[in-house]
């Protein structure tokens, strides 16, 4: 095996396993802007992967190849619906953001197992026909060295989501809605007295949270575990609230943890192909993107301070 | 609305929503044509209406009592420990290990080792995302997201690798303990229908007043819910922050290792490699939530949960209804619990004081630095 090859398989691996992770922990940075904590990122993702799958088994023979697509969508109005829960219950019902967010984690995949149960008389679903597969970039993948390594027979799902993620950044930090979700995180009442809707803010804030998580979740299932059962999703949703936590609550932070989580996840993955890291023993290699993480937080990062508002409850004067 | 004493709130709000969560759950079971009351009397019956059952549902709840507590002691400090499967998974294991390693010890002095020893294996656990918080500031709800999964790797390197092979019967399951480093007590087993009840509930009840006195009556206590409540202001009342944060995780490590080392003691009577977090940490946390962290809550959730639990095996088996359905009521449950303020507007309480959630739309003081950040001042207001 060449150099090329081996950096060609670590990189298409890593976007294959980042792409989950970015996607939803854009979600989670854009909820918590707003305000709401997400610690349900995880149950999100599992309904989002049980829609996809769902949606993939019934109809890859109407849409061919654009089903994972399609599927993925699906998923993400799924994952949108199910955050719905969230954004009642913390906005307008001034439930602990925690508590809420735990009830998805724990409401999902026996939500998801029972519909399966329901629908297909059995504990976990066939496996997909259609999944993401890998692809090509026409044109990118020709130039010599840089477009074996990253255009070629790679994960599409990473790179739409690595775009997404300098277009939420942008979104974020550069545009009205942008400031206006971040104040309602930092200073709701400001915010408010400002005369910007803060329910209003937050609902985006959470939606958009679920969305991802779902599109997170059914890139998973279709490009990685390819089928739904109770153990599909798990901790990735936690790993995505990480990366929000890591990226310090900025989306192209949250990109680059995500990025680095997928990179840290394939290689335990991978390592027995790559010469030189095989020999490690293989349990270092499956704590180590763990301990890195702690240490990196630990090393560089230093205290990690959450938008001022985030996890409190706003209630407006009346 | 229904005028009623706060007393009469305190225990009608949460009743509602447990009813609430039933009806969930039977909506669902409706919307998929199966029968609800077929579902929950062979629920309540399979797991109340034998001694075996009964034995069950106690065995059940025993880890889970002594995880919830150790939740909501950081809880309490401001910690969402999210580590509790890791620090459960570290108790099971040591526990287990030093039995099989000193089986020769009488059961007197086995007995408290190994049980000590799965505390401390949690606290340890616990102890470094409480440390890393302390020193340098590390969110703990990253740190101990990655512990669970450093545990459960260590957990299972240690099994394959390093375990002496007198210890175990193959790479993934340990030999069962003897009985002198086992929790079960035989006539307790026998008064419950041969059911893997045991000692353990003891030690649950044991922690769960431990937990109490210690919030109640301590200065540790005292200090643990001050700088839960307000590190500034305990800070300024000369308490230590550092200490604090170090010492309520390392309890609440201690608790949930012993719910591990209760698991491991009592019900299985070995340990084998788990291939995803610990399911009773994950289930602690949800019966800490459930129970509003206190003494009397986590207990009377513990017993809840696990009447679901075993009762919806039975369920199950008799009435052929997806067992899932069951953590379907018990996230609607702990959904309605959280969204208690809604539910206590369906009553008026005589005075104003209630231990739930009443929202007066009064600001007393602007949401400033200087009252701490995001201390939200709300008059009726208990957190």
């Amino acid at each position: 095996m060449n150099f090329v090859t081996i950096l060609a398989l670590i990189v298409s691996s890593t976007l294959v396993y980042s792409a989950p992770l970015i996607l939803t922990s854009l979600g989670g940075v854009y909820s918590e802007n707003s305000g709401i904590v997400n610690i349900g990122l995880e149950g999100i993702m599992t309904i989002g992967a049980f829609a996809a799958i769902v949606f993939n088994l019934t109809f890859a023979s109407t849409f061919g190849s654009a089903t994972p697509w399609l599927g993925a969508l699906v998923g993400g109005v799924a994952g949108l619906i199910f955050s719905l829960l969230h954004a009642v219950a913390t906005i307008n019902f001034h439930a602990d953001h925690v508590i809420s967010g735990t009830v998805l984690n724990i409401m999902a995949p026996p939500l998801g197992v029972f519909l399966v149960k329901a629908i297909y008389d059995k504990g976990q679903t066939e496996n997909i026909t259609a999944n993401f597969g890998y692809f090509s970039f026409p044109g990118l993948s020709s130039i010599p060295v840089i477009g074996p390594i990253f255009f070629k027979n790679t994960s599409a799902p990473a790179w739409i989501a690595i775009i997404l993620a300098i277009l939420m950044w942008w979104i974020l930090y550069k545009t009205r809605f942008g400031l206006r979700l971040r104040s309602c995180g930092e200073n709701s009442q400001a915010a408010d007295t400002m005369g910007i809707n803060v329910y209003g803010m937050r609902y985006a804030g959470v939606l958009i949270s679920g969305f991802m998580g779902g599109l997170g979740g059914a890139v998973f299932a279709q490009a990685i575990s390819g089928n739904f059962s109770v153990t599909t999703i798990v901790g990735q949703g936690f790993m995505a609230l990480a990366a929000v936590i890591f990226g310090k609550w900025s989306p192209i932070g949250a990109m680059l943890s995500s990025l680095f989580f997928g990179f840290a996840q394939s290689l335990s993955i991978i390592g027995h192909q790559v010469p030189g890291i095989s020999q490690i023993p293989s349990v270092y290699m499956q704590i180590a993107p763990y301990v890195i993480t702690i240490i990196v937080l630990v090393l560089f990062l230093g205290k990690s301070v959450a938008p001022a508002a985030d996890g409190v409850n706003y209630i407006k004067s009346k | 609305m229904i005028k009623v004493t706060t007393k009469t709130k305190n225990i009608l709000v949460p009743l509602i929503s447990i009813i609430a969560g039933f009806l969930v759950g039977a909506l669902i079971m409706l919307a998929w044509s199966y029968n609800p009351i077929e579902a929950y009397s062979s629920m309540f019956s399979s797991a109340l209406g034998n001694m075996n059952g009964i034995g069950e549902t106690i065995r059940e709840a025993t880890p889970l009592i002594l995880i919830a507590t150790g939740f909501a002691v950081a809880t309490k400090a401001g910690f969402f420990n999210i580590g509790l499967p890791g620090q459960a998974q570290a108790g099971w294991l040591t526990s287990i290990w030093i039995v099989l390693a000193f089986s020769n010890w009488p059961s007197y002095l086995l007995l408290p080792f190994a049980i000590i020893a799965g505390a401390l294996a949690g606290a340890i656990v616990a102890g470094i995302a409480g440390y890393l918080r302390a020193q340098f500031g590390a969110n703990e709800v990253i740190t101990t997201i990655m512990l669970n999964y450093i545990v459960l790797y260590v957990c299972q390197y240690l099994m394959q690798q390093v375990m002496p092979t007198a210890l175990r019967i193959n790479t993934d399951t340990t030999k069962t303990i003897s009985a002198n480093g086992s929790l079960k007590i035989g006539w307790l087993s026998a008064m419950f229908g041969n059911s893997r009840i045991n000692g353990g509930i003891f030690l649950a009840i044991i922690g769960l007043v431990i937990y109490w006195y210690l919030m109640k009556k301590t200065t540790t206590g005292f200090e643990i819910k001050a700088v839960g409540l307000n590190s500034f202001a305990s800070r300024y009342a000369g308490m230590s922050a550092k200490k604090n944060i170090i010492v309520s995780m390392l309890l609440s490590g201690a608790f949930a290792g012993l719910g591990g080392v209760v698991q491991g003691l009592g019900t299985y009577q070995n340990y084998f490699t788990q291939t995803s977090s610990v399911d009773i940490g994950w289930d602690g946390l949800s019966v800490s939530l459930l129970g509003g962290g206190t003494a009397w809550g986590i207990l009377l959730a513990a017993i809840l949960f696990s009447i679901l639990k075993i009762g919806g095996l039975g369920m199950q088996t008799i009435a052929g209804i997806p067992y899932e359905i069951v953590s379907i009521v018990i996230a609607a449950i702990i959904f309605f619990i959280a969204i208690n303020y809604v539910i206590g507007l369906l009553f008026k309480t005589k005075n104003n004081r209630s231990k739930y959630y009443i929202p007066t739309r009064k600001e007393k003081a602007p949401n400033n630095s200087v009252d701490g950040p995001s201390e939200k001042i709300i008059e009726g207001s208990t957190n």
